[in-house]
């Protein structure tokens, strides 16, 4: 184990002290979803396990994109791709605050000489048909982590509850390693052969990315992705549980939430580029949340979601 | 007498719920604790973030034993009879009791309830009281199926007798077994420890680093924070809702004052508030001889070895970054202000709708642009002014600052109008125009203020009003009534003397003009517009409607006007839909006057007057019929008038005729006729007189007199005679007593 009392020198070393702190309370540590998602929770490691009667520990990395906070990599805070640290513990451990309380540590974060607070926040995503009661963890005045109990997922009441926990990495590693603006924040050691900020890792990317998302990126192709990535969910949902080749009953509940993830993105993406009315924005969430309640339907029916084959 | 302890420990607690949370505790468990027979001395609740605690004391050790006798059936009732009675009773056939009674022998039985110990009560109603407590919202939480408003970890539930000895209260709730133990502060005393009374619990707590009371917290946060500001020279912004709410917050509140940097001081006071108060939950902290916001508070839960220097850096850094935010928007806005305008900032509000059906926010400006300008002149503002004030009142909704916190709306239009140079009454109109925004709120008081605030309101109303979006019930989304209310107070507070309809007409057109744009021919686009100038003229349109459809006849092109056509269409639904919202705004000024002290019947005789779109005058006159019909006078002419118009409305139903004209004094027969005929010539001029300047006591007096010769007339003379001249002659003088009394008001509805 890391020796906590070191403080972290990176924002690696943070993310790897998160990983091995997670892992030593049985976390199963997973890789990031392989698609563009807006944040952690879309993960179907913690949409769709979340729902079902199935017991689940996991924790991962998973990098997020929000096409709107693009700030072509000039403001300190700001990023429209950035990485949230997620852990899904099902059911919720009694000792969930202290184990959280035990990964601030880990990171260097002293309890004795912080003000570490849990302030009301209830967490609600119209578009996954998602809520649930939580805080937001306050460290000195500023916001390091939800921390949710999840009660309804995809419209499912969430038998057993799991514990949420969703670190916004940069914010946090800044703060932890007492950096001003995100893109001077040390990536890989600064003692290392080639010492690596964040602003080189990203600071051309979220230039490029934040003119394609504001100005370039093509609406009239999103559209139409849109429209078929709900079409195909669909689709796939529609199949008959059986599969006519194995005779296996297969419901394709994560293949029908990929296209989930798709729309929900695309509509991130069709926001960002402002073509999007205030009235429009109501039915395109409602549009996504269908999609995302079907999905969840589906996984219920699934050995995962703990229905018996 | 024992004394009883509960505390309910969990995770924590928001803080808006804790108070009242504490108040539930406490009432619940002590109306359980009486109905189940267990009365106490005292009680008292208190909370913190992450616990709930009632202290109940001298309460009764076990409930009192009750007996209660019951009469059965008689003694040679059939053995079914008697065994159900048995079993009813819950006693054995040899505890009966036989007694004669009239109908012959009968069982008694006395059913004894004996008292039960406190803990086996507390224990029972304790369980229902947390399984159906009254969180706003409330969570499970792991596999269990227990409700609270978040985790709850460990029940305390103590009774200590008056010798000291405690003893816990048995009981457990999913898997939560009660104890005497609790725990102290989160991070500075984490260890367990168990309690034997309230007083040994509150003191332990104490050393445990949790103050119990959050008055005590909010008394120490103040007195510290102003402590602090004081030593410096400044004085804390209070702020009782954030004092609340951060003493809910902490357990042991330790008050840390910090700097804003240089940077940030230009940025108006109300920014730096806001922002420090919503994102950070700081108390701003004013240096008392410039008025301007030079530090901040902010309340931690710890004590540290470094005194607080790192959390303090912490939030300064954090608050930093904030007002860096803020700086950026204020600077950006001002820039673009000083370079494009106010105008140029509200351009965007093209591309915002306001609803789906009635356009854009810009669509919205430029309708209240059009009314405030006619407005203006009633309420004694520039028409320019207003009209521009209108047009830039609403600029700051596009403003980086008020995306950021939209509840400094209108105020940063004010400091942006300024910025951009504008005449001092649009930067206030910027700011007044969203007022009153409740019944506590004042109103505008500047003309051209009042102008603006007028046209957005009305806009408004005729805007839901044209897709008959009302307000029903309990359903009210978009605060109409509150937008009536405004009107209303602004008129009234004002002595405002508006011609409503015509400015309801001008806008429920404006609103049709913009739902039918669209769709329809420029021929009947224009033809609109051309009527909504003319209401101007008119005064209502029904007259400027009629006025235009006559002049369209000696024109070539002319839109359709007949059934079925657009024209004829709004020409068919807008007096409904006018008649309709002024019956709204009548009504909530009913239900403003009633709290003033008017009766319904008092304003609903006004409202059938002439002119009642005229809310000024309709009050002026409630106001003297109300004071009226308080006196002698006003109440015996009230009697004489129903009366005689009772009398006079039977014979009209008999004959079928209306008497309305051509009383002559030459038939009168008696001296009361004739001098009722004197005094109702008397009183016609006098009371015409009072109501040309709007004098309605004047007036309503002068109809007093008309009391005693009205009486003397029914006294002396009967109507209905059998001379058809006199008899008609009589009836006719009843109508102008009728008329004359009609005047002001209209008696008929007057109840009593």
């Amino acid at each position: 184990m890391t020796d906590s009392t070191v403080r972290p020198r990176s924002f690696q070393e943070i993310i790897l002290r998160l990983q091995a702190y997670w892992a030593g309370q049985g976390c199963a540590i997973l890789q990031p979803y392989d698609m563009e998602v807006g944040a952690g929770t879309f993960h179907p490691a913690t949409t769709l396990r979340s729902l079902g009667s199935q017991p689940w520990a996991a924790a991962y990395v998973q990098p997020s994109r929000r096409p709107t906070d693009g700030r072509y990599g000039e403001n300190p805070n700001r990023l429209q791709h950035y990485y949230q640290y997620q852990v899904l513990i099902k059911p919720s451990p009694p000792d969930l605050q202290d184990l959280y309380l035990g990964s601030l540590a880990a990171i260097g974060i002293d309890a004795a000489l912080h003000d570490i607070r849990f302030v009301e926040d209830d967490w609600e995503s119209p578009t996954l048909g998602a809520w649930g009661l939580g805080w937001e963890v306050w460290c000195d005045g500023m916001e390091v982590s939800q921390f949710t109990y999840f009660q309804q997922v995809g419209g499912h009441d969430c038998h057993p509850v799991s514990g949420e926990l969703t670190y916004g990495l940069e914010r946090l590693a800044m703060y932890v390693l007492g950096v001003d603006h995100v893109m001077d924040m040390p990536f890989n050691d600064p003692g290392a052969p080639i010492p690596l900020s964040y602003g080189d890792v990203f600071r051309q990317t979220e230039e490029e990315y934040s003119r394609f998302n504001f100005d370039v990126a093509d609406t009239t192709v999103l559209l139409r992705h849109f429209e078929e990535a709900e079409a195909e969910c669909a689709a796939i949902l529609g199949q008959e549980e059986t599969d006519p080749k194995t005779a296996k009953r297969i419901v394709m509940a994560h293949p029908a939430y990929d296209q989930c993830i798709k729309a929900s993105h695309i509509f991130n993406l069709l926001d960002a580029r402002g073509v999007i009315s205030v009235t429009e924005r109501q039915a395109y969430i409602g549009r996504v949340r269908a999609l995302a309640r079907a999905c969840a339907d589906a996984f219920v029916r699934t050995g995962a979601g703990g229905q018996a084959a | 007498m024992p004394d009883l302890l509960i505390e309910l420990f969990s995770e924590e607690i928001p803080a808006r719920m804790q108070g009242k949370a504490a108040d539930d505790l406490k009432r619940l468990m002590t109306d359980a604790l009486v109905d189940a027979g267990l009365t106490y001395a005292g009680a008292a609740a208190f909370s913190t973030p992450r616990r709930l605690t009632l202290a109940v004391h001298g309460l009764l050790a076990t409930s009192p034993t009750t007996r209660e006798e019951r009469k059965g059936p008689r003694v040679d009732a059939p053995d079914k009879a008697i065994e159900g009675f048995l079993r009813g009773a819950g006693v054995s056939r040899d505890a009966l009791e036989i007694r004669d009674e009239k109908k012959g022998q009968v069982y008694f039985a006395t059913i004894t309830r004996p008292g039960r110990p406190a803990a086996d009560i507390v224990a029972e109603e304790l369980e229902k009281v947390i399984r159906n407590f009254p969180w706003p919202k409330s969570m499970r939480w792991g596999a269990g199926s227990l409700r609270w408003v978040r985790p709850l970890h460990s029940i305390l539930c103590i009774l200590t007798d008056d010798g000291g000895e405690a003893q816990v209260v048995e009981m457990e709730l999913d898997g939560i077994r009660a104890g005497d133990v609790t725990r102290g502060h989160r991070f500075m005393a984490p260890e367990p420890f168990s309690v034997t009374s309230f007083e040994d619990y509150e003191a332990k707590l104490k050393r445990a680093n949790v103050v119990l009371d959050a008055a005590e917290r909010r008394a120490m946060i103040w007195q510290e924070a102003t402590n602090q500001a004081f030593a410096s020279g400044l004085e804390v912004v209070e702020d009782r809702g954030l004092l609340a709410e951060v003493a809910g917050l902490v357990e042991w509140p330790v008050v840390l004052m910090g700097r804003i940097d240089e940077d940030f001081l230009g940025l108006p006071p109300e920014v730096l508030q806001t922002s420090m108060k919503e994102h950070q939950k700081f108390f701003s902290v004013r240096n008392p001889k410039s008025g301007r916001i030079e530090r901040f508070v902010t309340v931690a839960n710890v004590e540290t070895a470094d005194h607080g220097a790192t959390i303090l850096a912490g939030n300064q850094k954090v608050l930093a970054a904030r007002l860096s935010d803020a700086k950026f928007f204020w600077e950006n806005d001002l820039r673009i202000v000083r370079e494009r305008g106010l105008e140029g900032m509200a351009e965007g509000l093209r591309d915002v709708t306001f609803h789906n059906k009635l356009g854009s926010q810009a669509d919205r400006v430029k309708r209240i642009a059009a009314l405030a300008r006619e407005i203006a002149p009633l309420v004694g503002a520039d028409a320019s002014l207003a009209e521009q004030a209108a047009q830039v009142a609403k600029a700051d909704l596009e403003s980086e600052m008020v995306g950021e916190f939209p509840e400094l709306q209108g105020l940063m239009g004010r400091y942006y109008a300024k910025a951009a140079g504008l005449a001092p009454e649009v930067a206030a109109a910027c700011e007044e125009h969203y007022k009153p925004l409740g019944p506590g709120d004042a109103v505008p008081a500047a003309p051209v203020s009042v102008a603006v605030a007028l046209a957005d309101k009305i806009d408004m109303l005729t805007g839901f009003w044209a897709i008959d979006e009302k307000p029903t019930g309990s359903k009210d989304p978009y605060a109409l009534r509150r937008a009536a209310l405004g009107v209303i107070r602004m008129v009234m507070e004002g002595d405002l003397r508006l011609p409503l309809d015509r400015f309801i007409d001008a806008q429920l057109l404006r609103q049709k003009i913009k739902l039918n744009r669209d769709e329809a021919s420029d021929d009947e686009i224009d033809t609109l517009e051309e009527i909504l100038d003319e209401i101007a003229h008119h005064g209502v349109f029904g007259a400027a409607f009629e006025a235009v459809l006559d002049r369209l006849h000696g024109r070539d092109r002319t839109p359709e006007t007949g059934n079925g056509s657009l024209i004829h269409e709004v020409g068919a639904a807008m007096p409904d839909l006018s008649d309709d919202l002024l019956a709204f705004l009548h009504d909530r000024l009913k239900v403003h006057l009633r709290d003033e002290g008017l009766r319904h019947d008092v304003i609903d005789a006004c409202l059938a007057m002439p002119n009642n779109d005229d809310l000024t005058l309709l009050v002026h006159r409630a106001r003297a019929l109300g004071d009226f019909l308080k006196t002698d006078d006003g109440e015996n002419l009230l009697q004489g008038f129903k009366r005689a118009n009772n009398i006079l409305t039977q014979a009209e139903e008999k004959d079928g005729v209306e008497y309305s004209f051509g009383a002559d004094d030459k038939f009168a027969e008696t001296e009361e006729e004739k001098a009722l005929f004197i005094t109702l010539f008397e009183a016609d001029v006098k009371i015409a007189e009072a109501l040309k300047t709007e004098d309605f006591a004047g007036a309503m007096s002068a109809m007093a007199a008309l009391r005693a010769p009205i009486d003397a007339f029914f006294d002396a003379v009967q109507v209905n005679v059998e001379n058809a001249v006199i008899r008609r002659n009589r009836l006719n003088l009843l109508s102008r007593i009728r008329h004359i009394c009609l005047q002001a008001a209209d008696l008929t509805r007057v109840e009593g």
